[in-house]
């Protein structure tokens, strides 16, 4: 079967002017809505403070659960609906020393008042301030350090230090189209989308290299073509491969969105912005990148 | 070319057979027990997150190690400077780690008691004030302070795990982490809150004397006498529930701790049928306690626990034999905690909870169950494709796939890791990785045929091309998965081990295991015409 025919050449590269304004505006929108929304909206396990999931085995209005955490003093309580009937979250962002006495109380004071609807308090999180710091920083340096290792080895594997710049700029270009999603979606940002974070990472660069590595191999072929046609020769040759691998994976995360349940719902959400980002960043920022790189700092080799 | 290939078939099937006998007792949990006496495994743990549990991480506050250490160094040098009729002044403890001290008299005397005796206490500063009064600022020898934190941190750990063996939970995992954090994950647990009291009590039990001359009025009034301090009585009434905080004025000097404990457990008074917790002392302890109570007959002995004072029972005679008892209206699980926690030992210095997370059973079964037909539902659509869109090459990409799970799995067994919901996303991301990898060869191969080359050669060439292109994106997110792992916390971890470990399976099954059958199909098979 052939999925993309022989000798296919759409002009990829020659519509990077329109893409750069897209990636431009995409990314301010991003960066925009971050800052609009004063950072992140951070879970409990970033921001500190407590989380109860709840379940009741008859039914139990929202409201009710919201006038239990309100008589109890804990007017700062967000009360949500979680996936199936009579599910709640309960949510306290709160820094402080003594969460898990707060939450001890709450406990204690849910059971007492729903005695009669058999309450199951399936999740508690007691996350202290100084956890979900420590997470941030050590994240954010785990991601840094890779991004440093992964610019070197692939700089040095393609003897050139564009192809390295080119591969970070996608991924930080990735990041940010992400992150931008999560706050224009208004989703939480917890550990699961951490994760989907470090996922989309590891997709992106991949991508990437599967093109660049293409385009070493045709820089050997065509010795006289310029880089441009080359690079566009190379994503024509590996298209069916793009299509193919981001087809599979977007139809897993697909269904991962579609019958994951809640707790995967944001994640698999999240998820589907990073590869469309992923695949598009190979083609339109990596590429570019290492293009504007070439023509403007590399002393062009005299023949 | 062809013993070749018989050769790196046994090699792959043997690895394929150690690998499913790694990750067979996760699948049946019945297996005869000289199983694991041959195949070093176990089953594959399953995080908190998806089997239900308490997570626990604990801060132990060594720098209080530290003060209570400074603490007793001040106290023996009191008692050393007046036993050797030194005048002392002020004498007070500052910050953690100082001792401020104000003496007259003989220089030299002094100066050698501190030099001779204090040794690991170094001079920070001394300065004469008026009439022959020194002003001396010691503070502990940074290395000793050190040390005290890190021993600190191991007793609190040692403790704890006292504790918790004696509570009785299946399978506890309490690993340091860090320099003073303690991790503490217990898999299946019903009462958390329990567990929690547990585990966070200080347990310091000290015997103090009731301080009879002075006067407690007064010393509520903020004029509490040198050397004593006030310290409460929680009295709970059983009926209303209301606490009611009952003072003690008590010498401030600690006469005995539970360090000198053999042992505790549960009694019952039988004249009012109420628990207590009888506790037995060691030989030092048993004499030690004899000599107190013969010292301080018709006085009044407080028992405190963490500075709630228990009981403050009058000293009727010399107790000989290293009895006591501790009463104070408990019910027979708060009887039974109390006395773990004593037998255990104190905690060398308070523990504070940065984060506890607890998932109830029933909850982590629904995350598996919708975890797991999520992922069967996909495995079998990529399957599905792979066949539809490659035909017989498709089968072989799709038997490298089963086998790259079952790797991953034998992997995480015989590692004794840990399963958690990043784990899966890291796991998922490498089979994404393992898709893309039989597609690039594929798309290779086929590119090659088109050209004109023949199979043998289109194989080769395919294999040999797409190999560079796989290891290098392999490689590339390898070294990011390290780089998570070395500098990343808990769930990044969980995240880059299974990423890792999926990576490395990839590259053994997407092209060393396939490019078998491609070899053997077109070798041994004489198969003249692809179907890919």
């Amino acid at each position: 079967m052939e999925l993309i025919r022989p000798g296919t050449r759409f002009d990829f590269i020659g519509k990077k002017k329109i893409t750069v304004w897209i990636s431009g505006i995409a990314l301010l929108i991003s960066l925009g809505s971050i800052f609009l929304h004063n950072g992140l909206r951070y879970g409990v396990d970033f921001a500190g403070g407590i989380l109860l999931q709840i379940r009741f085995s008859q039914i139990v209005d929202i409201s009710e659960v919201r006038h239990a955490m309100e008589a109890m003093g804990s007017k700062d309580a967000m009360v949500q609906k979680f996936g199936g009937e009579n599910e709640f979250l309960i949510r306290i962002e709160r820094g402080g020393e003594d969460l898990e006495k707060v939450s001890k109380e709450i406990q204690t004071s849910l059971q007492q008042r729903f005695k009669d609807k058999s309450l199951e308090i399936r999740r508690v999180e007691v996350v202290g301030p100084k956890v979900g710091k420590d997470l941030k920083k050590k994240a954010l340096w785990a991601v840094s350090l890779s991004f440093v290792a992964i610019l070197i080895y692939v700089a040095w594997r393609f003897k050139q230090i564009s192809y390295g710049l080119g591969g970070i700029a996608a991924l930080v270009h990735d990041i940010i189209i992400t992150y931008g999603a999560i706050s224009i979606l208004n989703l939480e940002y917890s550990l699961p989308l951490m994760a989907v974070i470090l996922t989309i990472i590891g997709f992106s660069i991949n991508d990437t290299i599967v093109i660049f590595d293409r385009v070493r191999e045709d820089v050997k072929k065509y010795r006289k073509e310029n880089l441009e046609t080359i690079f566009n020769t190379a994503i024509n040759e590996t298209l069916g491969r793009t299509i193919l691998t981001s087809g599979t994976v977007m139809m897993v995360v697909l269904i991962l969105f579609f019958f994951g349940g809640p707790v995967i719902h944001d994640f698999a959400l999240t998820l589907i912005v990073g590869l469309i980002s992923g695949t598009y960043s190979t083609i339109y920022v990596a590429s570019p990148v290492v293009l504007f790189w070439n023509k403007y700092f590399t002393r062009k080799k005299k023949h | 070319m062809l013993k070749n290939l018989k050769w790196r078939l046994v090699i792959y099937v043997a690895v394929t057979v150690f690998a499913v006998l790694l990750f067979l007792p996760t699948l049946l949990p019945e297996l005869p027990s000289w199983y694991f006496k041959i195949i070093p495994t176990e089953k594959v743990h399953l995080g908190l997150d998806l089997q239900g549990g308490m997570h626990l991480i604990l801060e132990v506050e060594a720098e209080k190690a530290v003060e209570s250490y400074v603490e007793r160094i001040k106290n023996n040098l009191m008692d050393d400077l007046r036993d050797k009729g030194i005048p002392v002044g002020k004498l007070e403890r500052e910050k953690s780690n100082q001792i401020v001290l104000e003496v007259s008299g003989d220089k030299a005397k002094w100066e050698k008691i501190l030099s001779q005796r204090y040794s690991i206490m170094q001079e920070l500063s001394s300065t004469a004030l008026d009439k022959g009064i020194w002003k001396v600022v010691l503070v502990l020898d940074s290395r000793q302070a050190e040390q005290v934190r890190k021993s600190a941190v191991d007793q609190a750990l040692e403790t704890i795990r006292n504790r918790i063996d004696q509570f009785g939970v299946a399978e506890p995992e309490i690993t340091l982490h860090g320099t003073d954090r303690i991790l503490i994950q217990l898999p299946g647990i019903k009462d958390p809150q329990r567990a929690i009291d547990l585990i966070g009590r200080t347990a310091l039990l000290e015997f103090k004397l009731v301080d009879e001359e002075g006067d407690l009025d007064e010393a509520l009034k903020g004029n509490v006498p040198e050397g004593s301090i006030i310290l409460y009585q929680r009295q709970v009434d059983p009926r209303t529930g209301g606490v009611k905080k009952i003072p003690f004025l008590l010498r401030e000097k600690t006469l005995m701790t539970g360090e000198v404990l053999k042992d505790a457990r549960v009694a019952i008074d039988t004249q009012f049928n109420e628990p207590y917790v009888a506790l037995e002392f060691d030989d030092i302890g048993a004499k030690l306690f004899e000599q107190i109570t013969g010292a301080n007959v018709k006085r009044r002995l407080a028992i405190i626990l963490d500075d709630n004072v228990y009981s403050a029972p009058v000293i009727q005679e010399k107790i000989a034999g290293g009895r006591a008892q501790i009463t104070g209206r408990f019910d027979m699980k708060e009887a039974g905690d109390l006395a773990i926690v004593l037998r255990a030992g104190a905690l060398p210095a308070p523990v504070k909870i940065l984060e506890q997370r607890s998932v109830g059973p029933s909850l982590g079964q629904d995350s598996i169950r919708k975890g797991i037909i999520a992922t069967l539902i996909s495995a079998a659509l990529v399957a599905l494709f792979m066949i539809f869109y490659y035909r017989v090459s498709g089968m072989i990409a799709d038997v490298a796939l089963a086998l790259n799970i079952i790797l991953v799995m034998g992997v995480l067994a015989i590692f004794r890791a840990t399963l958690t919901l990043p784990g899966i996303a890291g796991l998922v991301l490498s089979i994404g990785m393992a898709v893309d990898a039989n597609v690039l060869i594929h798309e290779r191969i086929k590119e090659e045929l088109r050209w004109g080359k023949t199979i043998r050669a289109a194989i080769d060439e395919g294999y040999r091309r797409a190999f560079v292109t796989i290891l290098d994106s392999n490689i590339t997110t390898l070294i990011a998965a390290l780089f998570l792992y070395q500098f990343g916390t808990g769930p990044v971890r969980g995240f880059a081990v299974t990423l890792c470990i999926g990576l490395l399976a990839n590259i053994f099954t997407a092209v060393y295991i396939t490019r078998w059958v491609f070899d053997f199909l077109t070798l041994k098979m004489n198969v003249k015409k692809l179907s890919i």
